[in-house]
């Protein structure tokens, strides 16, 4: 498997997440924004950062960047599409996911790990987990406070105490068909005992299958 | 053509920004403030004098980026 891993003006991630799936053997490319074929991949993942300054709204001006119809067409394809903090955000605005996301209740920039728990394991990302199973991932967001007035959103990772807010405390939002989902804290820095926690390395593998 | 969008939240939306100048404005003594909502304008000028054809321009980039439906409502002020 190849994933695709775009690179926004202003993402900051995307070496880490391309770190992390080599860790799980999962070959990746960056991609940038413009780039208009993702025909040469079977999964994409769209990394952390502030895409386009986060001006207007989180992800709102990313979502019309040109890579954004073949995320699009590679979703309704049911390949692996991954959203990760900004990059979940783009995938709300960009209406892949139901809900939009919003300033932290207590407007604080959180950097912090956070332990979330599985409640769903029907997706791409939580496959390789069992329900209950709790994970300690760093979370690291400003606008990390999940809204979904439409309730139609699937969360399937919720934080066990409520640092931001979220509607459900949602941490993790799949779509209908579990391929498209997206995760409020960074699994990919969560791959090495050495820096605190490795319990990002059940859900980065399987993006693989 | 000059176009002023009045961006709302969404009553049900909560603002967390509101919430905060709140706290602040009842730390300062003003007991009597029940709420703020803190909402964003967004002024445009329009190569247009048509203001049928402005103010249907302006919904539709108000459905495609201006403004997140989840989130959000909008007024649209055309200034004739």
């Amino acid at each position: 498997m190849t994933a695709a891993v775009v690179v926004f003006p202003g993402t900051n991630c995307e070496h880490d997440v391309v770190y992390a799936l080599g860790l799980v053997g999962i070959e990746s490319e960056l991609v940038w924004h413009r780039e208009t074929d993702l025909g040469r991949f079977d999964a994409v993942v769209l990394p952390g950062g502030f895409a386009h300054g986060d001006y207007l709204r989180v992800g709102a001006v990313a979502r019309f960047s040109p890579v954004m119809a073949e995320v699009r067409r590679m979703a309704e394809e049911g390949q692996p599409v991954i959203g990760i903090c900004n990059g979940f955000q783009i995938m709300c605005e960009a209406g892949l996911l139901p809900g939009a996301l919003i300033a932290n209740r207590d407007l604080a920039f959180i950097c912090r790990e956070v332990e979330v728990e599985v409640t769903d394991t029907d997706t791409v990302l939580t496959r390789g987990a069992e329900v209950g199973q709790r994970l300690r991932i760093p979370l690291n967001s400003f606008d990390g406070n999940y809204v979904d007035p439409s309730g139609t959103g699937r969360v399937v990772m919720q934080y066990v105490d409520d640092p931001n807010g979220s509607q459900g405390r949602a941490a993790a939002v799949a779509n209908e068909a579990g391929n498209v989902v997206g995760i409020m804290p960074h699994p990919e820095r969560a791959m090495e005992e050495l820096l605190g926690s490795a319990d990002g390395r059940v859900l980065m593998s399987a993006i693989a299958g | 053509m000059r176009v002023t969008v009045h961006v709302t939240r969404r009553p049900e939306i909560a603002d967390p920004q509101g919430k905060a100048v709140s706290r602040a404005l009842a730390d300062l003594e003003y007991h009597n403030v029940r709420e703020v909502r803190i909402d964003r304008t967004i002024h445009l000028d329009i190569d247009n004098d048509d203001p049928e054809e402005v103010h249907y321009q302006v919904d539709r980039m108000c459905a495609e980026v201006l403004v997140n439906p989840v989130l959000e409502d909008y007024v649209a002020e055309i200034h004739t």
